[in-house]
C-alpha cells in the first residue's frame, strides 16, 4: 500500500502544476482563517466577523467545513489530470507493461484520493480549532469537541467528490473534457432537474429526489450554515419568518454519497480493465 | 530448457477485424526470437496481449510455465511497445526511480544501465528534451533495470536515423552477448537476420512460419550460371527433371532446385555434355527473399 502511494507522490510531486495547485489549495484554506481579520467598517455598520459568532465551538466546525468543501474544485483538477495525463503521456500503458497490476493502478490513484481527503480533513481541522481558540465563547472541553461528526461528513464528502471526478477522468481521458463533462453534468444532470421538481412540484420533493444525486448527495452532507447564525435568525424573525431547519448531519446521506464512491471506484475499475490501450 | 513465454491459439478480434488468428508459439530461455511480418500482421497486437494492455478475443498464454500470474510475471520482463512512453515533465533518473518502484527492484541499477545506453551525461535532464534516439535508449534502460530474463522489443528502430539505429543494433547485440532472451518484433528483415536465431512469420495475424532462421529453407536454393554457350545450358536444364523455373536474368541463367545438388555434381555433368561454364554459383535465399516467398505462398 505504500508503495503505491510513493508511485502516485512521484508521479505528482515532480510535476509542477500539480504541486503548484495542491500547494495553492492548502493556502487558500489557511486564507479562510483571515475571514477572521476582517473588520466591516460601513458608516453605521460597524463589526468584527469574528464577533458575528462563527468562530463559536461548535458552530464553527459545521461552518467552516461548509465553507472550505468550495476549495474541493481546486483539487479536483489535480485528480483529472492525475489520470487523464497518464493516457495522454501514454505512461497508463507502460505501467502496466512495467508489472503494475489494473488493480493496483485503480488502487493508488484511490488511495491518493484518499490521503488527499485526510489531509484536507485534519487541516481544516487544525484551523477550525486554532481559531476557535482565539475567538470563541465557549471554551469547555466538551464543547470544543461537540459536533465533530460535520468533519467525517466533509472527508466523505471529499472522497466522493474526488472519486467522481477521478471516474470521469478515465471515462474522457482528456483534462478539459473532463472538467467540462463534469460542469456540464452539474448544470444539465443536477441544478436543472431540481428546478423543475422545484417549480413543478415542491422545493422539498426537490430536495429529496436530487439528495441521491452524485452532486446533490454530497451538497446534502452539510446543510448550509448560515440561517443558523443568530445575526441571521433574528433578521429573518423580523420579516417574520421562522426558519427550523435540522442542521445536523444525516448519516443516511453519507451512506449515499459512500455508494456513489464504490460505484466510480468500481466503473473506473471494469473501465479499465474492458479498454484496450 | 525453459519455457518463458507459451502462446496457445491466441485470437483478438476488432469487431470484424480480426489481428490475430488462432497464434501458437513458444518463446525458450537463451534464444533470440525475431516476430517478423509486414505492418498491420498482428505483432503489436500480439505484444500487447501477452503485456497485459490488450484484452485477448480468445486462446490463452502463459509466461513461465504458468507459475505465477500475468502482472508478477511482468516485473521479470523487460518490454518496449513502439514509442517510448515517459513523464515528460521528469528527468530521466526519476523516470527510472519511478519503474523501480513499479517494478519492486532496488535504484541501485540505474547508473549502470544509463551508462550502457549511453545516457550518464544527460540523467538529470528532463524526457521533453531528450531526442528520440535518447528516448528510445531510456526505454531500454528502462526495460532492463530489473535484469529481466527476457527482453521485448517492438520496432525498437523504427523513425530513428542512421546513427540512431546503429546505436540501438549495438545495445541489443550486446544485451543478447550477456544470454539475455530477447524478443525483437520487426518488419525490418535484415534487423531480424542479423540479431535472431529464431523467428515466427506473421502475415494477417496468422502465423506462417516459427523455428530456427536457418532452418527456414523454402526451397534447395538455386544456381546462377553461365557458358560460352547459353543456348544449349538452357535446353539441358530445361530438360532436367531436377530444376524448375529455368529463366535468365541480366545475362544469367538461374535455375530452381527441386532436388539438392552439389556444385561440382553439376560442373561436372555439364563438361561432360559439352558445356563449358564461365561462372557458376549455387546459393539460397536470402531471409527477405524466403519471406517475400513465404507471405506470396501463402496468398495464392
Amino acid at each position: 500500500m505504500l508503495r503505491l502511494l510513493q508511485i502516485e507522490f512521484i508521479k505528482l510531486w515532480n510535476n509542477r502544476a500539480s504541486k503548484v495547485l495542491i500547494l495553492s489549495y492548502f493556502i487558500l484554506m489557511i486564507l479562510i482563517a483571515g475571514i477572521s481579520m476582517i473588520k466591516v467598517d460601513f458608516g453605521p455598520l460597524k463589526f468584527h466577523i469574528a464577533d458575528v459568532g462563527i468562530f463559536n465551538f461548535p458552530y464553527i466546525w459545521h461552518f467552516n467545513t461548509f465553507m472550505a468543501a468550495f476549495l474541493k474544485v481546486f483539487l479536483a483538477i489535480v485528480i483529472v489530470s492525475m489520470i487523464a495525463n497518464e493516457y495522454s503521456n501514454k505512461t497508463i500503458k507502460q505501467n502496466l507493461i512495467d508489472g503494475l497490476s489494473k488493480k493496483e493502478l485503480i488502487l493508488s490513484k484511490f488511495l491518493t484520493i484518499g490521503v488527499f481527503s485526510l489531509a484536507s480533513t485534519v487541516f481544516i481541522f487544525l484551523i477550525s480549532l486554532f481559531l476557535g481558540l482565539i475567538y470563541s465563547d465557549f471554551n469547555e472541553f466538551s464543547i470544543i469537541f461537540s459536533d465533530l461528526e460535520y468533519l467525517a461528513a466533509y472527508f466523505i464528502k471529499l472522497i466522493g467528490f474526488f472519486s467522481f471526478c477521478f471516474f470521469v477522468g478515465i471515462l474522457v481521458k482528456r483534462s478539459a473534457f473532463a472538467l467540462g463533462f463534469l460542469f456540464i453534468w452539474f448544470i444539465g444532470a443536477e441544478i436543472i432537474p431540481y428546478t423543475y421538481l422545484a417549480s413543478k412540484y415542491s422545493k422539498e420533493l426537490a430536495d429529496n429526489v436530487t439528495s441521491f444525486f452524485p452532486f446533490g448527495s454530497m451538497w446534502s452532507t452539510i446543510t448550509e450554515p448560515f440561517s443558523r447564525l443568530n445575526v441571521i435568525k433574528s433578521a429573518a424573525q423580523q420579516v417574520g419568518e421562522d426558519i427550523t431547519r435540522d442542521y445536523s448531519v444525516q448519516p443516511l446521506q453519507l451512506v449515499i454519497v459512500l455508494c456513489w464512491t464504490a460505484i466510480f471506484i468500481y466503473l473506473s475499475y471494469a473501465l479499465l480493465k474492458k479498454r484496450d490501450l | 530448457m525453459k519455457t518463458i513465454l507459451k502462446v496457445q491459439n491466441l485470437t483478438k478480434k476488432y469487431g470484424y477485424l480480426t489481428a490475430v488468428k488462432d497464434l501458437s508459439f513458444t518463446i525458450e530461455k537463451g534464444n533470440v526470437y525475431g516476430i517478423l511480418g509486414p505492418n498491420g500482421s498482428g505483432k503489436s497486437t500480439t505484444l500487447g496481449i501477452v503485456l497485459n494492455v490488450v484484452n485477448k478475443t480468445s486462446g490463452d498464454f502463459s509466461w513461465f510455465d504458468g507459475s505465477i500470474n500475468t502482472h508478477q510475471s511482468l516485473k521479470r520482463v523487460g518490454a518496449i511497445i513502439e514509442r517510448p512512453n515517459f513523464y515528460p515533465y521528469m528527468t530521466a533518473v526519476q523516470n527510472l526511480k519511478l519503474v523501480c518502484k513499479i517494478k519492486e527492484v532496488d535504484e541501485s541499477k540505474i547508473e549502470e544501465k544509463l551508462e550502457l545506453v549511453g545516457l550518464l551525461d544527460r540523467k538529470n535532464s528532463k524526457f521533453k528534451t531528450y531526442s528520440l534516439g535518447m528516448k528510445q535508449r531510456l526505454a531500454i534502460a528502462s526495460a532492463l533495470l530489473n535484469d529481466p530474463e527476457i527482453l521485448i522489443l517492438d520496432e525498437p528502430t523504427n523513425g530513428l536515423d542512421p546513427q540512431g539505429i546503429h546505436q540501438i543494433r549495438e545495445i541489443i547485440k550486446i544485451i543478447a552477448a550477456q544470454g539475455t532472451t530477447i524478443l525483437l518484433a520487426s518488419h525490418l528483415l535484415d534487423e531480424v537476420e542479423k540479431v535472431c536465431s529464431h523467428v515466427v512469420i506473421l502475415r494477417k495475424g496468422e502465423k506462417l512460419y516459427s523455428g530456427r532462421v536457418d532452418e527456414m529453407i523454402v526451397s534447395h536454393g538455386f544456381f546462377e550460371l553461365k557458358a560460352e554457350n547459353n543456348e544449349a545450358l538452357l535446353s539441358f536444364l530445361k530438360l532436367n527433371p531436377n530444376f524448375s523455373n529455368v529463366r535468365e536474368e541480366s545475362g544469367l541463367i538461374i535455375a530452381d532446385l527441386k532436388a539438392e545438388i552439389n556444385a561440382s555434381e553439376l560442373n561436372k555433368e555439364l563438361y561432360n555434355n559439352g558445356i563449358i561454364l564461365s561462372h557458376l554459383v549455387k546459393r539460397k535465399e536470402s531471409l527477405e527473399e524466403q519471406f517475400l516467398e513465404l507471405t506470396k505462398n501463402q496468398s495464392n
